[in-house]
């Protein structure tokens, strides 16, 4: 089939554009740990509130200095509702839901996950200044979806 | 025998009519109150409305649009004696689903959005509607291909027409598209009813978007019939080339079910090597974008060309700025641009973390399913309406108003929506002041957004008077006959490769198998558990 030259011109550029921006989301992948959130554990979703660590979700410090943040999301609110986390240090987000799906989202920082019931999700983030922060839900879970959101202080 | 074909498409396209303009009654209502321009009444449920502006916007005006557009393609360019049993059983069964669903959505037991997410619970017989719907669709696409079929069987080793092949692969991307759909209803019927006690969420949730993806690429392959065509008889243009619009519609045909991953990048239980593959697999979808692109450009040029313009302003001042039906898909291309670069951030895996849920994915798929794709159909009809019915199209003016209007009322919504988005403001929230505590500027952009809401309502009730206008002036008259764009003279057929269309279809069924064998197996071995589901509204 006869392609006109400036047409084959013009794939070219699109297909090399294609690999440039994939080699980009490689990079970030491979080379930078760049990964959305994937958790791969499993919880029962009748069972939280009986489950360790999310029967008395919040805050823990561990050895080496890194935080983990345990969050269940339930209609319509987060638990905690408040939280305190030191600013400069590194906080690993759990979050799990025991009813529907609802989401997790930390505006201006890319903490952005779904939590999903049946499934733990988790992603870490290095907060760089102080301030209260605002988590919302951010995926439609029901009647009351616009209440639902909690506050996160940066010291 | 063209009156009676012609009837069972006007149902389609005046159907697809009346979902528009009530579906874009409810968006511009929920502008209004998530700018709080208004204080809601007590009986007005945000959600409920934003259920049924999704269903009505993204299910029934855009499938009605496409399944009307498909038949008339199909059967203008294979015309002989038929009957018409077959396209108005698939209305039939299509409209039925939808009423059913619809009675659920408005009574309040179905308040779970367009995407249905489980573990919300709606109503059973919301599912068994939605289900009832992909059915009549299915008889749509039997009827397509029942055409395609007859035609080679009495012209041996003659190429399909161009038009009826574009329908073809359209129906037969739809088809293996909406067996996910299938599936997912499969596992919630039961679930609803009561008979089964819980359902795996990411299972529905894999399975959605599994149909979810492709539903946006067969709006697409609609408004790409229509460039291809239609619209370069409206400025005396040709079809660029035969065999590269064979296989723009084969490659979306074969890239548009094995990328639906994509929407789950910030889910749990789907490990983030699967995520990259789709990643992959949707940057794809680059290639056929990029010869749509050039084909249209080219041909634009070679009309202006053959008129003795040249150069970019004399080629765009040669094109028909006063024919709606011109403007309508024009103007959509312009907004499939940005519509495009916001793609490629969705799409980009680490970068979606920015944007994801927020309100930027509305803006996006506003100027794409609302800009090409809407603004396509619109101007189309206006072309349609008058080859249906005979009759002038009433209130030409008023029509290129329309056009001109939606195009600023998309322009000023979808952008408002893009930088909240971008700020942090969150999609499908009825309020997002969270009693004061979020930041200022989201207000000021949902008030911007809301403003281009109205513009919008502005111009579908301009659309609608004309379209309606159009049947109650009933100035008969007008030529009923159809001529669809020609490739260049002297250019050749397309190779035997880009005509095997069903062959393309069995290609297509297994890169979508290949591309969910490894989510699907790791979800089995690694299964979550199920949720019981609640109803939370």
């Amino acid at each position: 089939m006869h392609v006109h030259k400036y047409e084959r011109w013009w794939m070219t550029f699109g297909i090399v554009m294609l690999l440039v921006f994939l080699a980009t989301i490689g990079f970030a992948a491979f080379a930078d740990n760049m990964n959305p959130p994937s958790g791969l554990q499993a919880i029962d979703p009748t069972k939280v509130a009986q489950i360790p660590p999310f029967d008395h979700p919040g805050l823990r410090r561990l050895p080496d200095g890194t935080y983990e943040a345990y969050y269940v999301a339930e209609v319509f609110a987060f638990n905690p509702q408040t939280l305190t986390v030191p600013v400069g240090k590194k906080i690993t987000f759990y979050v799990t839901s025991p009813d529907v799906v609802h989401g997790f989202f930390i505006p201006k920082t890319d903490i952005n996950m779904m939590a999903v019931p049946g499934w733990v999700n988790s992603d870490s983030h290095v907060f760089t200044s102080k301030g209260t922060y605002l988590l919302i839900c951010h995926e439609y879970c029901g009647i009351g979806h616009q209440n639902m959101f909690a506050k996160i202080v940066v010291r | 025998m063209i009156l009676r074909e012609n009837r069972v498409v006007i149902a389609h396209i005046y159907t697809a009519t009346a979902a528009i303009v009530v579906g874009a009654f409810f968006g511009a209502l929920q502008g209004l109150s998530r700018a709080t321009v208004f204080n809601a009444p007590a009986w007005f449920d945000y959600y409920r409305i934003l259920t049924m502006h999704g269903v009505l916007m993204a299910l029934v005006f855009t499938t009605f649009f496409i399944t009307g557009l498909a038949l008339f393609v199909t059967y203008r360019s294979i015309p002989r004696e038929r009957n018409t049993t077959l396209g108005w059983a698939g209305y039939w069964v299509m409209l039925a689903g939808v009423l059913m669903a619809a009675v659920e959505i408005l009574a309040g037991n179905a308040t779970v959005l367009y995407t249905f997410y489980a573990p919300l619970k709606a109503s059973p017989w919301f599912y068994v509607g939605a289900a009832i719907f992909i059915i009549g669709t299915w008889v749509i696409a039997a009827e397509i291909f029942g055409n395609i079929l007859w035609f080679r069987k009495n012209n041996p080793g003659m190429p399909v027409p161009l038009p009826a092949f574009t329908a073809g692969a359209t129906f037969l991307m739809w088809w293996i598209a909406t067996l996910g759909v299938v599936g997912e209803m499969y596992l919630l019927i039961p679930w609803a009813f009561g008979w089964t006690h819980g359902v795996n969420v990411m299972l529905t949730r894999m399975l959605f978007w599994y149909f979810g993806h492709p539903l946006v690429y067969f709006w697409i392959m609609g408004a790409y019939i229509c460039w291809y065509n239609i619209v370069p008889k409206f400025y005396n243009g040709n079809l660029f080339s035969d065999g590269l619009t064979r296989l723009t519609f084969i490659m979306l045909l074969l890239l548009s079910t094995p990328v639906g991953i994509h929407h789950e990048f910030m889910e749990p239980g789907i490990s983030a090597t699967w995520k990259m593959l789709h990643t992959i697999t949707t940057y794809g979808v680059a290639i056929p974008s990029f010869i749509t692109a050039f084909a249209i450009f080219a041909s634009f040029e070679l009309a202006a060309r053959r008129l003795g313009k040249r150069g970019f302003w004399q080629t765009v001042q040669s094109l028909p700025w006063k024919n709606p039906a011109f403007c309508g898909p024009a103007y959509g291309m312009l907004l499939f641009i940005l519509g495009g670069f916001g793609g490629l951030v969705n799409a980009s895996y680490s970068m979606d973390s920015l944007v994801h849920n927020t309100i930027w994915i509305v803006g996006h798929f506003h100027v794409t399913v609302g800009g090409p794709v809407a603004l396509t159909f619109l101007g189309i009809a206006y072309w349609m309406i008058p080859k249906l019915t005979g009759r002038a199209l009433w209130k030409p003016a008023w029509a290129l108003w329309q056009t001109r209007l939606w195009f600023i009322g998309m322009l000023l919504m979808s952008f408002s929506m893009h930088i909240a988005g971008l700020m942090g403001a969150p999609r499908r929230t009825a309020e997002i002041s969270y009693f004061g505590s979020a930041p200022n500027e989201w207000a000021a952009y949902n008030a911007t957004a809301a403003a281009g809401g109205l513009v919008l309502l502005t111009s579908i009730v301009i659309f609608a008077c004309v379209a309606v206008g159009t049947l109650l002036a009933n100035k008969k008259g007008e030529d009923m006959t159809v001529e669809f764009a020609q490739p260049l003279e002297g250019s050749e057929r397309a190779p035997a490769m880009l005509q095997a269309l069903f062959r393309w279809g069995l290609v297509a069924l297994v890169a979508a198998a290949l591309a969910y064998a490894g989510p699907l197996l790791e979800m089995l071995h690694n299964p979550g558990f199920p949720a019981p589901g609640m109803r939370t509204w």
